[in-house]
């Protein structure tokens, strides 16, 4: 008798978690896009959004080959990080956090955009999508594992 | 389709895209700059800015500085040695980027001392001294003035005419100027108008000998 789960492909999380793995290497070559190609200055808290986000793209792909996915736990953790600040810098964009309480340098005031696709999607906008996304199919992930 | 073909055709599409997005960017910009030329030349430079050289030469090196910047003040002498290979046809206009902190108020004092007439004597003091003013990377006014102590000028009026609109009305203009052309790092430079390819000495030493092949 064959096991079919333990073939490859046949596994039902595996296409939601390649498709987090997806969305984080766009998110991460998009960020590097903006601030190495179209020289867009990076602010603090743009930095630790990176920290969350760039080691999603080793961690996720170790966890595609051979798919594991208890890669779920400890991605989960740093987008979990992430969307924090995500939704901090947002706020902060919003005005709804006033400017004295950001900890930015002189110079690049993290409440500053510059870029507004669509004429409304900010960097900080687009960071908190990405999260939330990723959360979401991570924990989408989890579930079709589990059940 | 394979896991393995698939995620390889994933990194090698995304991989792609950036590549190619980059190169467009580029030649978008490229195109975009040269057209901003002339457009430029209007505001890179200003009526009564410091200017060393001949007055009438037609190539006019527009440097955006902070006095509290490092690579400004490498570049002080470099630059003046570049204008000094073209005798009479290139001149250096200084522009103010205050974008450390604190430095707002250390240009007041250099534009003040512009209106005595000893600009020149002034910058080289706060570069040749920027260990003393400039603690992390933030500028210390009170520092900065009393190095100042040692020009030889009317002490009173400089500290007096820091504070005239007249002076606070030519900083906001420079930095309305380097906001509209983009500029966000210093030293910035612009060779009639046109902004280097890349940062670095090399590439401004080629922008003024095109400038000055095409002026003369």
């Amino acid at each position: 008798m064959e096991n079919k789960n333990n073939l490859p492909g046949v596994h039902k999380g595996w296409p939601i978690l390649f498709a987090v793995w997806m969305v984080v290497t766009i998110s991460t070559m998009g960020s590097l896009f903006f601030s190495e190609v179209m020289d867009v200055p990076v602010c603090v808290l743009c930095w630790y959004q990176r920290i969350a986000m760039y080691p999603l793209v080793l961690i996720i792909a170790m966890g595609l080959f051979p798919y594991d996915p208890r890669v779920v736990r400890s991605a989960g953790a740093l987008a979990g990080i992430g969307w924090l600040i995500a939704l901090y810098q947002a706020l902060l964009v919003a005005g709804i956090i006033p400017e004295s309480a950001q900890p930015c340098v002189q110079g690049i005031p993290c409440s500053e955009t510059h870029i507004a696709l669509f004429g409304f999607l900010s960097i900080p906008m687009l960071s908190l999508l990405n999260f939330s996304l990723v959360g979401i199919l991570l924990f989408y992930t989890h579930k079709v594992e589990s059940s | 389709m394979n896991q393995k073909t698939l995620f390889i055709s994933g990194a090698g599409l995304i991989i792609l895209a950036f590549v190619l997005a980059a190169v467009l960017y580029q030649n978008n910009k490229t195109t975009e700059q040269s057209q901003a030329v002339n457009q430029n030349q209007g505001i890179t430079e200003r009526q009564g800015a410091p200017i060393k050289g001949p007055v009438d030469a037609k190539v006019t090196i527009v440097e955006f500085f902070d006095p509290a910047c490092g690579t400004c003040r490498d570049f002080y002498p470099l630059v003046k040695k570049l204008a000094d290979q073209y005798p009479g046809k290139v001149r250096v206009m200084m522009r103010y980027a205050p974008l450390h902190a604190g430095s707002d108020q250390v240009v007041a004092m250099l534009e003040a001392a512009h209106r005595q007439g000893q600009y020149w004597q002034a910058l080289e003091l706060l570069f040749n001294n920027q260990n003393l003013w400039v603690i992390n990377h933030n500028s210390q006014p009170m520092r900065a003035r009393s190095l100042l102590n040692s020009l030889t000028l009317n002490q009173d009026q400089l500290t007096q005419e820091m504070g005239l609109p007249e002076v606070a009305a030519v900083i906001q203009q420079d930095i309305r100027d380097l906001q509209s052309l983009g500029v966000r790092a210093t030293p910035e430079f612009f060779v009639n108008g046109k902004p280097m390819p890349s940062f670095g000495y090399e590439q401004l030493a080629q922008l003024v000998k095109d400038a000055v092949a095409e002026a003369y």
